[in-house]
């Protein structure tokens, strides 16, 4: 339990998507003009995680793993799939999010209306595929972990969109220099503040 | 189907069209730069030159093939699967290079890690073959490829440039900073091998990139 919670607060705080691996940045930059919809985007990312690095998790370890297939035959032992592991993730990743839309729109058109253009556009997002890629490198043993380590990664990466949309809306009437304005500053800021996040580094719990 | 087959004349194989094609992503719409895209996989492997040189090049190639592939088949693809179809598509390309650079550059693939396969939603590979190679001939496509994984890699190699020399004193992995500096109490800088300083560095180049070429700038 204390293990799962470490992980929790580090996939946040410490190896915060955005901050310290620039997953995800494309929407991160594009969409964060206004607070209302990067809240959008951010709450639909934390979601579709939830949803894929589980599947993905599973998907690996039952199928793709070396001698994974080994509750099939005893033959199997020894047969590696691991290289398929980039095309397989990623059809996951994009059936899952289209079943996502479909679920969404047929239950809660409300939140489907919310999440709006989002959603077809995550299929694409880096950070989706790259927590399912940081789960088979890492290791994760259990379901859980991988679970709440999506979740904390989600978690993180809405945090950091939402925060770089609300300076931005500050940023618009001051008097920057023209070279620099739209999407330069865009990215200093986005390095001042993962200097910033750099002081939870070390932190132990 | 039919604007391939109806023009028969030949275009030159390096018309000014399809050199404007190679030149144009190295500044005026680079992809970084300019039209924001691939900054995902960009920023983390620019710690050093010789793994960002790899992935600028396994860009390009990936880049260029996709391109190359999807425009050959634009006229077949159904246009509603077609994301699904380009994904594949890289994927295998992807795969391909992947295996490569495990057999012959373990250290660089070690330290790519998962970038390597974040190459798929490399968001330069989608926004070529959506904008360019699906309404364009195979080969102008395959030279867009490359010019965009060009414009792609110029920028990787010089964030690397610059946070390996300031935070390491050293460029592709040798000492280019004399011993009799440090001596003198010169020091590295350690926040340049940090994650952030990546992103500062990509602010100043496109700082500097747009005081030079005013008409890139916003307002």
């Amino acid at each position: 339990m204390e293990n799962l919670f470490n992980l929790f607060v580090r996939s946040i705080f410490i190896d915060n998507m955005i901050f310290a691996y620039f997953l995800g940045m494309c929407s991160f930059l594009a969409v964060s003009k206004t607070v209302k919809t990067s809240v959008g985007l951010g709450i639909a990312v934390t979601f579709v995680l939830l949803v894929t690095a589980p599947v993905n998790w599973l998907v690996d370890t039952y199928l793709l793993k070396p001698g994974a297939l080994i509750w099939l035959s005893e033959d199997f032992a020894d047969l590696d799939l691991s290289y398929l592991s980039f095309m397989i993730f990623i059809a996951v990743i994009a059936a899952i999010v289209q079943l996502v839309e479909m679920v969404v729109e047929k239950f809660s058109p409300s939140l489907y209306n919310a999440l709006g253009i989002f959603l077809p556009l995550i299929a694409v997002n880096c950070a989706i595929l790259g927590v399912a890629l940081f789960v088979q490198e890492r290791d994760y043993h259990s379901i859980a972990e991988v679970t709440v380590y999506a979740g904390g990664s989600g978690i993180g990466w809405f945090l950091a969109i939402a925060s770089l949309a609300a300076i931005r809306e500050k940023i618009t009437y001051s008097n920057i220099p023209k070279p620099l304005r739209g999407l330069g500053i865009s990215f200093i800021i986005t390095g001042l503040m993962a200097i910033a996040f750099m002081s939870f580094m070390g932190i132990k719990i | 189907m039919s604007d391939s087959n109806t023009k028969a004349e030949k275009e030159p194989m390096f018309s000014a069209k399809v050199l404007k094609l190679l030149k144009n992503p190295l500044n005026l719409e680079n992809p970084i730069t300019v039209q924001v895209l691939g900054i995902c996989s960009a920023l983390a492997v620019t710690v050093q030159m010789k793994p960002a040189i790899v992935m600028a090049l396994s860009v390009t190639i990936v880049t260029a093939f996709s391109n190359l592939i999807i425009s050959s088949l634009r006229n077949t693809i159904p246009s509603r699967i077609r994301i699904i179809v380009q994904l594949v598509v890289v994927a295998a390309l992807v795969i391909i290079v992947d295996q490569l650079l495990k057999a012959y550059v373990y250290d660089v693939s070690k330290k790519l890690s998962v970038f390597v396969g974040l190459i798929i939603t490399n968001c330069i590979l989608m926004g070529r073959l959506e904008a360019y190679a699906m309404g364009n001939k195979p080969w102008p496509s395959f030279v867009d490829g490359i010019g965009n994984g060009l414009g792609y890699g110029l920028i990787l190699v010089l964030v690397a440039f610059f946070r390996e020399l300031l935070g390491s004193g050293k460029i592709y992995g040798m000492k280019v900073i004399p011993q009799a500096l440090y001596d003198s109490g010169y020091m590295d800088n350690g926040l340049m091998i940090l994650p952030p300083m990546a992103l500062i560095t990509i602010g100043i180049i496109i700082w500097v990139q747009r005081s030079k070429t005013t008409e890139l700038q916003e307002d």
